[in-house]
């Protein structure tokens, strides 16, 4: 693959490097260069080894074959303390602040400045005033990070990342919990840091995120290095055919709508979640899904739709108001039990938290939900629950060793379509999408693309919430936006635009037509 | 690029070494040959020895039982032991004093444990109080309701007369039969009720659907909600079933001693949790199971066997089993990539 031209020695050389767990190697022979002032794309699927090779320049993995170098010098970082002292800081995909504790205590966490012993408070709140102003937050640094929102802790963390002096910063899938405005905050920082002289590594599933800010993209795919090369010789069709290894026709399938009778019909329906700061999470909105149809739910952050989602499955109990039905049949339920016993299923936008229990087994989360009705007054029957299993997700492409390994141990698209055939495994007529995609490569999007698919050819309504704005355009036959809790447009698949959408998420009511 | 032949799997003892229950078997067979090599002059190797070991660590093998069940689901039970107490007074006030049969007894203290199991996992799970703290209320209150029940004092079969005199009663039937021995004098009841307490456990851990819901709500809580599983109702179930366990517990523990001891079965619930996590189940929940219970159980109560007929004094009894509960967990500690 072609190494173009250099004008600068880079900040950090990896050559070589080979990764084995056992006796799997998820990294093989694999190379790597990033220079200064420039952002670097690290890109591939899910299990390419983009997060090993991160961790091995983060010191977290210690034991690999092949050689480091870091701003000229080989070195090999022995663990986290001793990698962010060489210059390499990681700002991880979960945050790794600590939310009870103060934005200064954050920032100095591990190495508070100390005199004879005692921590230094004046001293400290001064310097974490200064890395905070520096990248223009206005924040009170004594305050608990808990208090700030998403977008805040990870300007927080990128301001621990330079009080330490970091000349190499890493960021693993920095945008998933940010909205659009917060998005275009932290690129105008990227810049800020590129003006610096630091070099960004960059990781990310999103290709708008790599065609606005990538220099130079780097591709692995199965633990092997496949390529470098300058961002402006690389566009997406040639980007994706490196990734997935096969040229792909188009980036999404076409789906055909199959419009059925009315399923579900919310009429002033409002959503009250206990602890809600705005009282209501949704509020007096009414929407219609027919069988065999999509309704994407656009919207940003905040816009109440998975709160909508909880609601309609049964998980805020009575804190709803307004009416819902389904099939005709009054649909408001006090437990998620009940909303699966009806014939909703929900898939939640957070696997490891909220879908799936990593410590189980593949065909034990599968039949998790639908339990009761593999078994005969209550005895399990193993056999039987295999066979379930083995069912619903054998239209998935599921890539697992065998249904009985945890969980935990797969990739997480694999463990997206463990989630997803838990939810088709109590054959649902209403499917409740939240984020099916998100943190998933592209080949195991396109098959979720194509289930879809097949699921409303079957009949089953699906509402679909997705941050993805191409996603949403695709696979949507009517799009319904969001702001705030309240329904500020709606399109049918042909009127939607991404800059229609986009507004109305943002708050710009438009009259229905 | 590298040319590298993947390398063959791992032979199947070092898979088995590295599973939980391999390495719960290792434990105790290292235990058993400590007790092959300092064997008391042979004392090991009497049937008699092993018999008795299995009697003593019944009562902590019925209560490590329901500990199981409510560790699995993420909690922890500090009551058992109270339990054991509060049960044990009950069951020789009623076969004693009162001379209540045994089909009265039996159900009557088996209600009483159940009712305290029931009340702390409603406090936990539907009031949502730390399991810590609210089997801990338990602990105290049950300890209390013991004393309360036998006035402080033994209920033993030296009953006080109205005048201030005391009469001898017989033993209970009941109380003879569960402290006696079966198949010609080889097995103690005692142990038979551990072991079919364990086989109970398994069958709701492995082959119902409760078990299967203890193991999703201890690994991941919020998952198990969201697929419908009924929480609360399961995590109290769970505490119930643990509070279960320990009037049966009790029972033995009264029939043993031929009395109710209100200050009986102290520390209890800690000697269990010991035999729970030297097995392997994770105080995290989620995992585990009752064969490594099982295992857990003979381990501790071997090693107690093997120091007491080495005459080791209890101080060093005590200081060693310390020592040999972290080893153990250190050796189950699972391995982070």
């Amino acid at each position: 693959m072609p190494e173009s031209g250099s004008n600068s020695a880079p900040l950090v050389r990896m050559s070589g490097i080979t990764k084995r767990f056992g006796p799997v190697s998820v990294l093989q022979d694999v190379q790597f260069e990033c220079r200064a002032s420039e952002v670097h794309v690290l890109a591939g699927e899910n299990g390419a080894g983009k997060s090993t090779l991160i961790k091995i320049l983060a010191g977290v993995h210690t034991e690999f074959e092949g050689r480091l170098e870091i701003a000229g010098r080989e070195a090999r970082p022995r663990n986290p303390l001793h990698a962010s002292e060489l210059g390499v800081a990681v700002i991880h995909q979960e945050l790794s602040l600590i939310g009870g504790m103060s934005v200064a205590d954050n920032i100095f966490l591990g190495r508070t400045p100390v005199r004879a012993g005692f921590v230094c408070h004046g001293r400290q709140l001064e310097s974490a005033r200064q890395w905070t102003a520096q990248l223009g937050l206005d924040i009170d640094v004594r305050q608990p990070v808990e208090n700030f929102p998403a977008a805040i802790q990870q300007l927080i963390e990128i301001a621990k990342a330079l009080s330490q002096n970091a000349k190499v910063i890493v960021m693993d899938e920095p945008t998933s919990a940010l909205n659009a405005p917060e998005v275009a905050r932290l690129f105008g920082l990227i810049q800020s840091l590129k003006a610096r002289g630091c070099a960004i590594v960059y990781i990310t599933h999103k290709m708008e995120e790599i065609e606005r800010i990538a220099d130079r993209i780097t591709v692995l795919r199965d633990g092997r290095w496949i390529g470098s090369a300058p961002a402006v010789e690389l566009p997406v069709p040639k980007l994706i055919q490196w990734m997935v290894g096969r040229e792909l026709g188009e980036q999404f399938p076409r789906r055909v709508p199959h419009p059925g009778n009315e399923r579900l019909r919310l009429e002033n329906f409002s959503v009250f979640p206990s602890g809600f700061s705005n009282g209501a999470a949704v509020r007096d909105i009414s929407l219609s899904a027919r069988a065999g149809e999509v309704v994407g739910i656009g919207g940003l952050q905040g816009s109440g739709a998975s709160e909508l989602f909880l609601a309609l499955f049964g998980a805020y109990g009575a804190r709803t108001r307004g009416t819902a039905h389904l099939d005709g049949q009054p649909a408001r339920f006090a437990s998620p039990g009940k909303a699966i016993g009806s014939g909703i299923a929900l898939l939640t936008n957070d696997r490891k938290a909220t879908g799936l229990v990593l410590s189980l087994s593949v065909a034990a989360n599968a039949t998790l939900a639908g339990l009761p009705a593999l078994s005969t007054f209550g005895w399990r029957n193993p056999a039987r629950e295999l066979a379930a299993a083995r069912e619903t997700t054998g239209p998935m492409n599921l890539r697992a060793s065998s249904l009985a390994a945890e969980v935990g141990t797969l990739s997480g698209g694999n463990q997206q379509k463990v989630a997803l055939a838990k939810s088709l495994q109590t054959r649902p007529t209403l499917l409740l999408l939240d984020e099916p995609t998100r943190g998933i490569d592209v080949g195991a999007k396109r098959e979720i693309y194509q289930l879809v698919d097949q699921w409303t050819a079957q009949g089953i309504a699906i509402l679909l919430i997705t941050s993805e704005m191409p996603e949403l355009l695709t696979l949507s036959d009517r799009v319904i936006v969001l702001h705030r809790g309240r329904i500020t447009a709606e399109f049918t698949r042909a009127q939607a635009t991404p800059e229609a959408v986009l507004a109305a998420a943002m708050g710009r009511v438009t009259e229905k037509s | 690029m590298s040319n590298s032949s993947s390398p063959a799997p791992p032979p199947a003892w070092k898979l088995f070494l590295a599973s939980p229950g391999g390495r719960a078997l290792l434990a105790l067979v290292l235990v058993l040959a400590a007790g092959a090599i300092f064997n008391a002059d042979g004392a090991f190797f009497k049937f008699g020895t092993h018999r008795d070991t299995l009697r003593q660590a019944s009562v902590y093998g019925i209560l490590a039982c329901g500990m199981t069940l409510v560790i699995i689901s993420g909690g922890i039970d500090l009551a058992v032991g109270s339990v054991v107490a509060l049960t044990a007074v009950c069951a020789a006030r009623m076969a004693i004093h009162w001379n209540w049969p045994a089909w009265q007894v039996v159900p009557a203290s088996l209600v009483v444990g159940t009712a305290c199991g029931t009340i702390a996992g409603w406090i936990t799970a539907g009031w949502r109080v730390q399991p810590f703290i609210a089997t801990l209320a338990m602990m105290v209150f049950a300890r209390g309701l013991a004393k309360y029940a036998s006035g402080g004092m033994k209920v033993s079969t030296a009953v006080q007369n109205a005048d201030g005199t005391y009469r001898y009663v017989h033993v209970p039937p009941l109380f003879n039969y569960i402290d006696r021995r079966i198949l010609g004098e080889n097995l103690s009841v005692v142990t038979v009720i551990f072991l079919i307490c364990v086989a109970l456990a398994w069958l709701a851990l492995s082959r119902h659907c409760w078990g299967r819901y203890l193991y999703a709500i201890g690994g991941n809580e919020e998952a198990a909600r969201l697929s419908g599983v009924p929480v609360v109702g399961a995590k109290v179930c769970a505490y119930a079933a643990s509070g279960l366990f320990a009037a049966v517990a009790g029972l033995c523990q009264a029939a043993q001693e031929q009395q109710g001891d209100p200050e009986a079965g102290a520390g209890y619930e800690l000697v269990a949790i010991a035999m729970v996590v030297i097995g392997g189940t994770s105080l995290m929940g989620g995992r585990g199971g009752i064969g490594l219970t099982l295992l857990g159980v003979l381990t501790i109560g071997y090693l107690d066997k093997i120091l007491s007929i080495n005459a080791v004094p209890e101080a060093g009894r005590l200081v060693l089993t310390g020592v040999i509960i972290v080893a153990a967990v250190m050796t189950q500690r699972r391995r982070r990539t």
